[in-house]
């Protein structure tokens, strides 16, 4: 069996994300990029599937420009064992990514397909319900327990109320959550491996994908900014000060 | 424990700053095949690199011709330079040393640079690897220097394995060239080892913190470069700040102060906010917004704090070993021709000998001797400074006297025996707000189930001597807020206080292992990758 697993490059985590001054975007520049955190977990587990032995290859997929191969050559490094970039110039919206997965999916046929349960960028938690759409295949969303039995799996997803205990029948799209396992640090012998580790380069015209524009962005906005509180000497002057904004 | 995974080099280079840098691409262009690999703890390159900077470009030219066609990031031509003597309200301007004209140089951010050279690097087959911490020295059996030791990664607070634990590798090279930069923790110990300062001064040290901001359109005079000296500092404490204005409404702002000041009771990270709130800077700043900020620890010593740069198996260079031209207020250009002296001294003998004999007979040193007494000159005070630094510049350093150097650690003073000067030190409206605020720019990051890499070799000291004595001065020269000392009701003894490591905070500045008076902490390197990660700084 094959895993293929999404990679996204996105802002990392630590970094204070800033909104450009015209508010056409975020701004990027000098930024450190990384893995989403989501899709290192997932990657994470399909290692340990394939070194458990129930599954032989592990393809990392990232589409983007090629600053994503950074990304990729990190997945390799932590154990994938071929890469493969979907070479766009322009930022994909989760349905023409789900579409250029799916093709990918078509080509190589992998009985699992691992994706964060969400991209930290833009938060959207769209892609991989997508994917299973257009696929006609089972999903499991947000998991933090996955299971693989033959032809099936047990995934233990995490919901609102608390944790689900779904079986799906493969091939499916298994999206992950932050419980699922703790990511591995890259060993540096594994970085040179890495790079000599296969990565195919495929155009979105290749396989045969038309940018599609669902989604409009008006314009991007920093939340406003919290208004400096005062200290308070006692409750009177805590429950007067309350009283005097109309709040009690 | 199991042997440790080994990778091997000819030449492993620590640090990714300047003069790693140079000395890598130098050493590729002089021998292709040779292995040479960079570590960098930072979790990528220029991630850890803070500097104001207005670099000379020469030493670029010499390594990679052809870059003005292709500059780095962040990279505008000097346009103009002023000095302005500080009062609390009003400026002078002073006329511009000598050592300070900057025609021909440009501002540039020196991490985004180095990024940039990184590229270069990779380009010629170096291995870069940003994110791994160089943690100990690998000793061949003779006692030379074989290499280093990689840091595990995924160890708890206790010191336990984690679930994720890696063992850190051993690289093998025949040669190690450390570039940590100032007061390297790898340095530090060699320096020890080999008795590398017994003929030189003590080092002394500065430190500097710097804010990177967006000010409000048209305020930015690109080009424009600025230092101040004066307020807010007294007489008797050496320091300034730098105004470099760069493009896009980016304005460099930061301050550096000799950390040998005898206050105990001063705080440079507020003299650095007190300085942005004079009139002219206010001004400047005053609806602008901070981009990122941090500190770092600067090496001041020069000439006669210079250790002897070679020793079986490795090369001390760039401000690990401390070439920083302070006159000048530069050392990128000092670091990166080191780098690249270094690169074509390995590549001519294969070995560390007679490197330190070529290096002080280099432009290199000889830049540093004729302006060896300048620096100490400010020993007493700010108005001798200036009368002495004039003296030394007019005659070239050719006056037979060389000043000596003193430590930074035994110059604070203990607060019975120190009356501070009212600072008069305004009230403040500019961010950030607090030093917690300030860390916030700097992005940093620690895992925080690690064990703390601030080491206390006598915590004892802290909450008895150093309470008395100095009332804790880590709580105020720290730029992060990393010291803190804080009630404990488990504590039954010393006041019921003890001392709080907010080691998470740490923007590796390293100016705790300067100051301590009592030279009880020792900064050692947390998980690679961990730290700032500064933003074009």
């Amino acid at each position: 069996m094959k895993i293929l697993v999404g990679i996204k490059r996105v802002v990392d985590y630590n970094v204070r994300v800033r909104v450009l001054a015209d508010g056409s975007g975020v701004d990027t520049d000098g930024v450190k990029m990384s893995v989403n955190p989501f899709d290192e977990i997932a990657l994470e587990e399909a290692l340990r599937i394939r070194d458990a032995g129930n599954a032989e290859e592990v393809i990392v997929v990232s589409a983007g420009g090629d600053e994503c191969q950074q990304q990729l050559r990190t997945g390799l490094a932590m154990g994938a064992d071929r890469a493969i970039q979907i070479q766009t110039s322009e930022g994909l919206q989760p349905l023409s990514t789900a579409r250029a997965f799916l093709k990918v999916i078509e080509r190589e046929d992998p009985g699992l397909v691992l994706l964060g349960k969400q991209a930290i960028d833009d938060d959207n938690c769209q892609t991989g319900q997508m994917l299973a759409a257009l696929w006609e295949r089972p999903q499991a969303t947000s998991a933090s327990k996955l299971e693989l039995n033959g032809n099936s799996a047990t995934v233990v997803r995490e919901v609102d109320a608390g944790l689900e205990t779904i079986e799906i029948d493969l091939p499916a799209v298994v999206t992950v959550d932050l419980r699922l396992n703790e990511p591995r640090f890259v060993k540096l012998p594994d970085i040179m491996k890495a790079k000599r580790k296969p990565m195919d380069v495929v155009s979105l015209e290749e396989l045969g994908v038309a940018i599609e524009g669902n989604l409009e962005i008006g314009h991007y906005a920093p939340p406003p900014q919290r208004e400096q509180g005062i200290m308070v000497e006692d409750a009177a002057q805590l429950v007067e000060e309350l009283k005097n904004r109309g709040l009690l | 424990m199991t042997a440790r995974e080994i990778m091997e080099y000819d030449v492993i280079i620590v640090g990714a700053g300047p003069a790693g840098l140079s000395c890598a691409i130098r050493l590729k262009q002089l021998k292709p095949d040779l292995m040479v690999a960079v570590i960098e703890k930072g979790a990528q390159i220029g991630a850890h690199i803070l500097s104001g900077a207005v670099i000379e470009p020469e030493p670029l030219d010499q390594l990679l011709p052809g870059w003005r066609e292709n500059p780095p990031p962040v990279c505008i031509p000097v346009a103009k330079d002023e000095l302005w003597l500080l009062t609390k309200k009003g400026k002078i301007r002073l006329p511009t040393p000598p050592q300070q004209k900057n025609h021909g140089n440009f501002i540039v951010s020196l991490g985004s640079m180095c990024a940039w050279m990184a590229q270069k690097a990779e380009a010629l087959e170096v291995d870069i690897f940003p994110g791994y911490a160089a943690a100990e020295i690998r000793f061949n059996d003779d006692g030379a220097v074989g290499g280093v030791i990689i840091g595990d990664m995924g160890v708890d607070s206790a010191g336990k394995h984690k679930d994720n634990y890696m063992q850190g590798i051993e690289i093998h090279a025949a040669m190690t060239v450390l570039c940590e930069g100032c007061r390297g923790h790898l340095s530090k110990q060699l320096i020890r080892k080999f008795e590398l300062d017994k003929d030189c001064d003590p080092q002394t040290y500065g430190i500097g913190m710097k804010e990177l901001w967006r000010v409000q359109p048209g305020k930015s005079k690109p080009g424009l470069v600025q230092h101040t000296t004066g307020w807010p500092l007294d007489a008797k404490t050496y320091g300034g700040s730098f105004i470099y204005h760069l493009d896009k409404d980016r304005i460099a702002i930061g301050f550096v102060t000799g950390l040998d000041y005898q206050d105990p009771a001063f705080r440079p990270f507020e003299a650095f906010q007190q300085m942005k709130h004079h009139p002219m800077l206010h001004e400047l700043l005053e609806g602008g917004e901070i981009l990122s900020s941090g500190a770092r620890a600067i090496v001041e010593g020069g000439y006669q704090s210079l250790p002897k740069t070679e020793m079986p198996g490795a090369l001390l260079i760039g401000d690990a070993a401390g070439m920083l031209n302070v006159p000048k207020i530069k050392g990128t250009h000092q670091a990166m021709r080191c780098g690249m002296m270094a690169a074509e001294h390995i590549n001519d003998t294969a070995s560390a000998e007679g490197f330190d004999a070529k290096l002080r007979d280099s432009e290199i040193v000889r830049e540093l001797y004729k302006v060896r007494n300048i620096r100490p000159a400010f020993y007493s005070g700010l108005w001798r400074g200036f009368v002495r630094s004039a003296i030394e510049t007019v005659t070239l350093g050719k006056l037979p006297t060389t000043l000596s150097i003193h430590d930074d650690d035994s110059t604070l003073k203990k607060r019975d025996d120190y009356t501070a000067p009212d600072r008069k030190w305004v009230d403040r409206d500019l961010p950030p707000r607090d030093r917690l605020a300030s860390v916030y720019f700097a992005a940093t990051e620690h895992d925080e189930d690690q064990p703390v890499h601030l080491r206390i070799l006598e915590p004892d000291i802290c909450t008895t001597r150093c309470a008395e004595e100095y009332d804790n001065p880590c709580t105020r020269f720290c730029p992060a807020n990393v010291y803190e000392m804080v009630a404990d009701d488990r504590v039954k003894k010393d006041g019921g206080r003890r001392l709080q490591i907010n080691a998470s905070n740490c923007v590796h500045c390293k100016v705790c292992d300067i100051k301590d008076p009592y030279q009880i902490i020792n900064w050692v390197t947390p998980e690679g990758g961990c730290g700032p990660n500064y933003q074009n700084m």
